[in-house]
């Protein structure tokens, strides 16, 4: 009874945010399309997935997303093991550097990638401007650092011994890899994937302008049927196939996730030197960050140009509101409202991650209540896979009464933006904590120890690592979050990247350079946070 | 070591300092709204809205009134939304449903009857069916823009018509947003509807038989495929403003030029929400929006015209930025009627 009571109690928080900020608006948006004319109509509804359009709509959705998962896990599992496991110098650069696609803006991307792949561009030649490839590297583009920062956070808290002993016994690099080091890295693994797969599938502004207006996703059609031409009857119906969709997915994530053993050290594993076996890896980690780094450096460099001549022009137009007023306040204040915006939306995220990874993650006594906790971890991954469309316009038509009469509160904003983090941090921690073998809660209680401290001698040091991965990881996601940011921001207080869209979307060289040159200062800030937090200590705890 | 770790804490400490929540901003909330004298007005728009901080605090102190904007999306995104919530709105006048979505929040019910005297010149802005509710502020026209610089190096004379564009001597040169994700973009379809009637599906087949480029959104088409987009665009010809011609001056001369003939007109209108909690203060605002000042600062602070004749815009637009004078147009009840039978065929010709 007594574990019931704190189950309750660890999930009632989380599930109350998510509940009210996420079931709710969802839902009665989606209502709002079934009571199409005031009737209660579902044969509209079910009449809407029958449109062959639906069909191939969603399955470009599933099948771009799959594949730019499947890209993704491959590419950046060699590049964790490459930045997190080998003594390379720089490895926390290029870290912190990886995160940077994160927090650009679809928009500058877009623009970005088409200089590169368009008919006039270095890989014009290529023809892939307007394909489904372009989609896929695009997607790749921006989710190969979830892979590359929840793997390698996890890879690191791996217990090195198995692995050891296994070679000592004889068994190849090959072998020691298959049979010891990827089962236990498979939670994090699969974890990653799931994100990355939800992140893609949901992806609005980098399908649109990079597949043209050929190719629509489940996404990319709601926000049409919303916005354009109001068929919320239709809206609703794609809303609810896309969160069917979402379920079965977390569903199989589920299964392939569940842990073998206990296998998360107490401490960091250090960093070992380059052996000539790595060379493979580290190849492919230099392909990954020369096709992370082509677009941005065209980026950079465009933001350095003005008047056909290299210049900080575009920098210096930043502090000031533009020759054509075509901003209400500078850059910098823009970036002052996303750092602090960026502050609330991690610390609430943190909060809200680290409950229901604890609780996701305590051992079960019965099957009920394995079930009771494998429903919460599910449930809190929804956010990510639901239109943000949908999302927004029920925010609008279910927050109105007391006592969340929320619609106008400045709070919305970086809840908004945690309910988006939210997944990446459970998903970070739950591979580690999962990893910690019970045993050693059971030998600190029987000594003593309050579940506190505990937690505070066994969960902790493990946990330290991914949590900074974690913390630095919903601190980018809200920096560069658009979607639902750009629905909820105000006009007195907009954050970078809403700047950014506003430069963007006008004529004159001078906003296109202020636009890049931004987007570069929005990516150094994220990077420059990234290695701070990396190099967060706390000596105490990891040292036994 | 020890530079980076001062550098991290005390970038955590500027971060901790000033968190959302830990901010000074005295910010107003809901609750707050409905004050008697002047009060605070809350003005719902999009995106693009923006007037220079000045002229609203002057409005301020002038009037008394507290106005909050809240601005969120696109023309679209802010169309649905003010029908979605019309029974219990989110503020108390809008700005930036445009002639192309006036329709729908029309037939709705959204907006409450008011008509201020118009400056002039605005009159002629104003819609057939609906005049008594929605004011026009500010006009602007989509237009086909050609690079001149462009065409004089390559020796050949721009296009001038809509025809033009489907003429093989123009082959592979122009590029346009879609009409389904950019609003610019279904502007444009608009006024190839406006000039072909039923036929325009047969000139689409043959636009794009020639080579016609179909992008996401305008900043796709003007900064990633326009030759004067200042990246590396190879088309000369593209979908954008009347206005945009002012500004690509350089020495005294403009590198584009709007094709008068091609024009869609878009007219944003203002109005006061039914069931806000402030109509007074409300339709205070839409007189000042009318204003001469506001009316002479939208060209700078929204690449718009102003509906008002008595005021000047810059020097720059004067010279460069010409309005068609007959831009083509379809009724906004004929564009609510049909929007979505138009963007379906639009869509299977384009995707096909």
């Amino acid at each position: 009874m007594r574990r019931w009571l704190t189950l309750a109690l660890l999930a009632a928080g989380p599930v109350l945010v998510v509940g009210v900020f996420f079931v709710l608006p969802v839902s009665g948006m989606v209502s709002r399309g079934f009571f199409a004319d005031g009737a209660f109509d579902p044969g509209g509804v079910l009449e809407v997935l029958t449109r062959p359009r639906v069909a191939r709509v969603a399955w470009f959705t599933v099948w771009s997303a799959a594949v730019a998962t499947a890209v993704a896990v491959v590419l950046g599992l060699p590049a964790a093991f490459v930045l997190h496991r080998l003594a390379l110098p720089g490895r926390r650069i290029v870290r912190a550097a990886l995160l940077v696609p994160f927090v650009l803006p679809t928009v500058v991307v877009g623009v970005a990638f088409r200089l590169l792949l368009g008919e006039g561009g270095p890989l014009g030649f290529l023809g892939l401007d307007g394909t489904p490839v372009a989609i896929v590297a695009g997607l790749v583009f921006f989710n190969v650092a979830v892979v590359v920062r929840a793997v390698g956070a996890a890879w690191e808290s791996l217990d090195t011994r198995p692995a050891e002993a296994a070679a000592a016994l004889g068994a190849a690099p090959a072998q020691v890899w298959w049979t010891v080091t990827l089962p236990a890295l498979r939670p994090a693994i699969v974890g990653a994937a799931s994100v990355v797969f939800l992140f893609c599938a949901t992806a609005f502004g980098i399908v649109l302008t990079l597949g043209g207006v050929h190719y629509a996703t489940i996404e990319t059609e709601i926000y049409l049927l919303t916005t354009t031409l109001f068929d919320l009857q239709a809206a609703a119906a794609l809303s609810v196939l896309q969160i069917v969709v979402v379920v079965v997915l977390l569903g199989l994530a589920a299964r392939l996730r569940s842990t073998p053993d206990a296998t998360a050290g107490r401490t960091t594993a250090r960093p070992r030197r380059v052996r000539s076996g790595d060379l493979p890896a580290i190849a492919v980690t230099v392909l990954v960050l020369v096709a992370v780094a082509a677009p941005i450096a065209t980026l950079v460099v465009g933001s350095f140009r003005a008047d056909d001549a290299w210049s900080l022009a575009n920098y210096r137009a930043l502090t000031g509101v533009g020759s054509n007023q075509a901003l209400l306040a500078p850059v910098t204040d823009a970036l002052v409202t996303s750092l602090r915006t960026a502050v609330d939306a991690t610390w609430m995220a943190l909060l809200m991650g680290l409950s229901v990874a604890v609780l996701v993650t305590r051992r079960s006594q019965t099957r009920t209540e394995r079930r009771a906790r494998g429903l919460l971890d599910g449930f809190f991954m929804l956010p990510l896979g639901v239109s943000a469309v949908t999302l927004g316009f029920g925010f609008l038509i279910t927050l109105d009464q007391p006592p969340v009469d929320l619609r106008s509160s400045p709070l919305l904003v970086p809840i908004a933006q945690a309910l988006v983090a939210l997944p990446l941090v459970v998903r970070t921690l739950v591979p580690v904590l999962a990893g910690v073998d019970d045993r050693q809660r059971q030998a600190a209680a029987s000594l003593g120890a309050s579940p506190f401290r505990a937690m505070l001698t066994v969960d902790l040091p493990a946990a330290w690592k991914p949590l900074l991965a974690a913390s630095g990881f919903a601190f980018a996601a809200s920096l560069g979050e658009f979607g639902a940011t750009s629905f909820l921001a105000r006009d007195e207080h907009p954050t970078v990247p809403v700047v950014i869209f506003r430069l963007i979307g006008h004529p004159g060289e001078l906003n296109y350079g202020m636009a890049l040159a931004a987007s570069v200062v929005l990516a150094t800030a994220t990077a420059v946070v990234m290695l701070a937090v990396e190099r967060l200590r706390v000596p105490s705890v990891g040292a036994f | 070591m020890l530079r980076i770790s001062a550098l991290s804490t005390a970038l955590l400490l500027a971060l901790t300092g000033c968190s959302t929540i830990g901010g000074d901003d005295p910010e107003p909330t809901a609750s707050d709204s409905g004050r008697e004298v002047g009060g605070q007005v809350v003005l719902v728009t999009h995106d693009s809205f923006n007037l220079p901080k000045k002229l609203v605090r002057s409005f301020e102190q002038e009037s008394g009134i507290d106005l909050v904007t809240r601005a969120a999306g696109d023309a679209g995104t802010l169309t649905a939304k003010l029908s979605l919530t019309k029974d219990d709105p989110t503020g108390d006048l809008a700005f930036g449903v445009d002639n192309t979505f006036a329709s729908r929040p029309l037939d709705e019910g959204v907006f409450a009857a008011y008509a201020p005297t118009l400056p002039t010149g605005a009159e002629q802005y104003a819609l057939d069916e609906g005049a008594g509710e929605l004011t026009p502020i500010d006009v602007g026209n989509v237009c086909v823009n050609v690079d001149t610089t462009w065409f004089d190096d390559e020796g050949i004379t721009p296009p001038q018509t809509l025809d033009d564009l489907a003429d093989p001597t123009y082959r592979d040169l122009f590029v346009t947003p879609g009409a389904s994700t950019s609003s610019p973009g279904m502007a444009f379809l608009l006024a190839t509807i406006a000039e072909y009637g039923d036929e325009w599906p047969s000139y689409w087949q043959d636009l794009l038989a020639n080579g016609t480029k179909v992008v996401d959104g305008w900043e796709d088409a003007y900064y990633g495929d326009f030759t004067q987009g200042g990246g590396k665009g190879t088309r000369p010809i593209v979908v954008s403003y009347d206005s945009s011609p002012a500004f690509t001056v350089k020495d005294g001369a403009s590198s584009t030029a709007a094709l008068l003939d091609t024009c869609f007109r878009q007219v944003e209108y203002a109005g006061v929400l039914s069931g806000a909690a402030n109509p007074a203060g409300a339709e205070k605002v839409i007189d000042w929006l009318l204003s001469d000042e506001v009316q002479a600062a939208l060209p700078t602070a929204m690449y718009v015209f102003p509906v008002s004749a008595a005021v000047e815009v810059p020097a720059d637009w004067a010279e460069f930025a010409v309005q068609p004078t007959e831009p083509l147009s379809v009724s906004p009840a004929d564009i609510a009627a049909n929007r979505e039978q138009w963007l379906s065929e639009w869509t299977d010709l384009v995707t096909r």
